[in-house]
């Protein structure tokens, strides 16, 4: 944004506008009339997330045990020799890239099996596809808790039950195999999320491409790869990045699901037992998060930058 | 990957083999859509239930329990939370944070699309990468704020923290919808002497209305289903449905059918809004962003 020669430019017509607007050129007025409508939702974001973030990084260089007074003491960096030694730390991030990672390929799988099911005309399309959603409107602690209690628990789940008329033996799937369950919930929850952005997709794909590679004798399969899968990827790409900001942050799950079982702890549950969760040890769990940021911010930088294919073709 | 078959006996195998598959596929996709579904059906039915035939190892259709689960979760309790303060909690919450964030969404997504700054990609991607942010890395400082300026287990306080937390997904939902405008409209209206808020209220509104309402509706679920902000940063006075949900969890007796039924009313609202919505919240989400 050049305007040197902004202010050399007044001349005496420029009188009236002056008096609105002092030392301000026409393009700089325009440029802050179009930034204007920004600022509010700028400023807001900027106060109520940035802000609190650099108090993250201010906390991170001290000792700080929140329930004692005055324990309030600058240790330098000590405290960022913590996360990469703590196990439990390096157990938590992998959960947490296990649960996100799976959880989208999985969903993204599946969605879109149900996506191209749905594209199709059938009867009962309409009330099939209101079925499919659901489980996406579903509140995640009510999804949490009945899937514990009703569907995976030892002895009264149902899927126990269903294992047992099947010949296999029960099991206490949120105890035993809690990750299994945190990904089997955030699989069903999110697979309808995705599945509805593939959906839009397949329907905006333009039929005539398709009539024409069929009668050339494509089979489906073929048209479904070299044309379809195409045609998705942005729409693709859209469902991963929109999941993955959310399944970083699971919590809900991990919390009531599993009770916060060790093999199924992320990176949101490890931090917040560390700190407001019962350990309030405000300091080095700042630290633990500021190193979680950083990560998030090289990690999201690389997927937006391979994805920003979402932006383009616009002015 | 052609079949070189003759042309006669292709069209005919063509038409044959895509009524066979069409078939299958649609019972799939009723397969599918009852596995889905059967969950939210199941948690349903076990709310009519009594507790003793809600939890067998066996599953039964007894529906003993009538609306008894309904009356008993929405039962006043004096000292704990029930089910009508946090139902007005969440509401007023919810709704007002709504608001809050179209209002501040509405003029933002105008500056990155009708008339875009420079850079607005760039802005675009900040807005975006907040919500990169582990919650759970903010959530100390935004504690120890709202402890300093007594936001702590208040409505106001969950306001701030819901909106920030939509704000992202509503400009960046915002902004497609309103890139699919007609710039002529707009330039039309500002020639004719046309002040901001005309332009957006009389031409912009009642172009993307749509858009705008599935927004707020994508808005109003996650802030509606939030869990982790609601229980760290409140204590008893504003605690929302989520919690609500949770109470109903004792170590003591038999809760399943209690628990089901509580489930069933805090997911009736947003479920109700997401069927009767469901084709404008996929249009918001893939339009603009994807061309």
């Amino acid at each position: 944004m050049k305007t040197t020669n902004a202010a050399s430019s007044a001349g005496p017509d420029d009188a009236h506008r002056r008096v609105t607007n002092r030392r301000m050129s026409p393009l700089q007025r325009q440029q802050w009339s179009r930034r204007l409508p920004l600022l509010p939702a700028l400023l807001f974001t900027v106060v109520v997330t940035q802000f609190p973030f650099l108090l993250t990084v201010w906390y991170s260089v001290h000792e700080w045990d929140f329930l004692k007074p005055h324990s309030f003491k600058f240790n330098g960096l000590r405290n960022f020799s913590k996360p990469l030694q703590d196990p439990f730390f390096r157990e938590a991030a992998l959960n947490t890239l296990i649960t996100t990672v799976g959880t989208v390929i999985i969903a993204t799988i599946i969605g879109t099996f149900l996506a191209v099911l749905l594209d199709k005309k059938f009867f009962g399309q309409g009330f099939i596809r209101t079925l499919l959603i659901t489980p996406f409107l579903i509140m995640p602690v009510a999804a949490s808790l009945i899937w514990r209690h009703g569907f995976l628990d030892a002895t009264y789940g149902f899927v126990n039950w269903i294992l047992e008329s099947l010949g296999f033996g029960r099991t206490g799937f949120t105890s035993k195999h809690a990750l299994f369950s945190v990904v089997l919930v955030l699989v069903w929850q999110w697979t309808p999320f995705i599945m509805l952005i593939i959906l839009s997709g397949l329907q905006s794909q333009t039929q005539e491409v398709i009539e024409a590679a069929r009668v050339d004798g494509a089979n489906a399969f073929a048209v479904f790869r070299r044309i379809t899968i195409p045609h998705l990827r942005p729409y693709l790409e859209l469902g991963a990045l929109l999941g993955s900001i959310y399944l970083l942050q699971t919590f809900d799950t991990v919390a009531q699901l599993v009770g916060g079982a060790p093999d199924a702890r992320n990176i949101p549950y490890f931090i917040y037992q560390r700190s407001i969760g019962g350990g309030w040890k405000f300091g080095s769990s700042s630290a633990f998060g500021v190193v979680v940021v950083i990560a998030t911010i090289i990690i999201a930088n690389v997927t937006l930058r391979l994805i920003s294919s979402l932006l383009e073709g616009e002015k | 990957m052609a079949f070189f078959t003759s042309s006669s006996t292709r069209k005919t195998r063509f038409v044959g083999e895509r009524q066979w598959v069409s078939r299958i596929s649609a019972a799939m996709a009723w397969a599918m859509g009852l596995l889905f579904f059967f969950p939210v059906l199941w948690m349903v039915a076990t709310s009519f239930k009594t507790e003793g035939s809600a939890q067998t190892s066996t599953p039964n259709l007894n529906f003993d329990g009538g609306f008894d689960r309904f009356r008993e979760v929405m039962k006043d309790l004096p000292g704990t939370l029930t089910f009508f303060k946090a139902l007005g909690t969440s509401m007023f919450v919810v709704l007002v944070s709504t608001l809050v964030v179209l209002l501040l969404a509405i003029p933002a997504a105008y500056a990155l699309s009708i008339r875009p700054i420079h850079k607005w990609r760039d802005v675009l991607l900040f807005f975006i990468s907040t919500k990169f942010l582990p919650i759970a890395a903010a959530i100390l400082p935004l504690y120890a704020i709202f402890r300093k300026f007594a936001l702590l287990d208040t409505r106001l306080g969950l306001i701030i923290v819901y909106t920030s937390m939509n704000l992202p997904l509503a400009v960046w939902m915002l902004r497609s919808f309103f890139s699919e405008v007609p710039r002529e409209l707009i330039e039309a209206a500002e020639i004719d002497g046309a002040s901001f808020m005309q332009r957006v209220t009389r031409i912009l509104l009642p172009i993307v209305g749509p858009g705008v309402s599935a927004t707020a509706l994508l808005c109003f679920i996650f802030a509606w289903n939030e869990f982790f902000l609601a229980v760290n940063l409140t204590t008893f006075r504003s605690q929302t449905i989520p919690i609500w949900v949770t109470t109903m969890i004792s170590t003591r007796g038999q809760f399943l059918a209690k628990l089901s039924a509580a489930s069933t009313l805090a997911c009736l609202p947003v479920v109700i809004a997401g069927w009767a919505a469901q084709k404008r919240l996929v249009r918001g989400l893939t339009m603009g962003a994807v061309k």
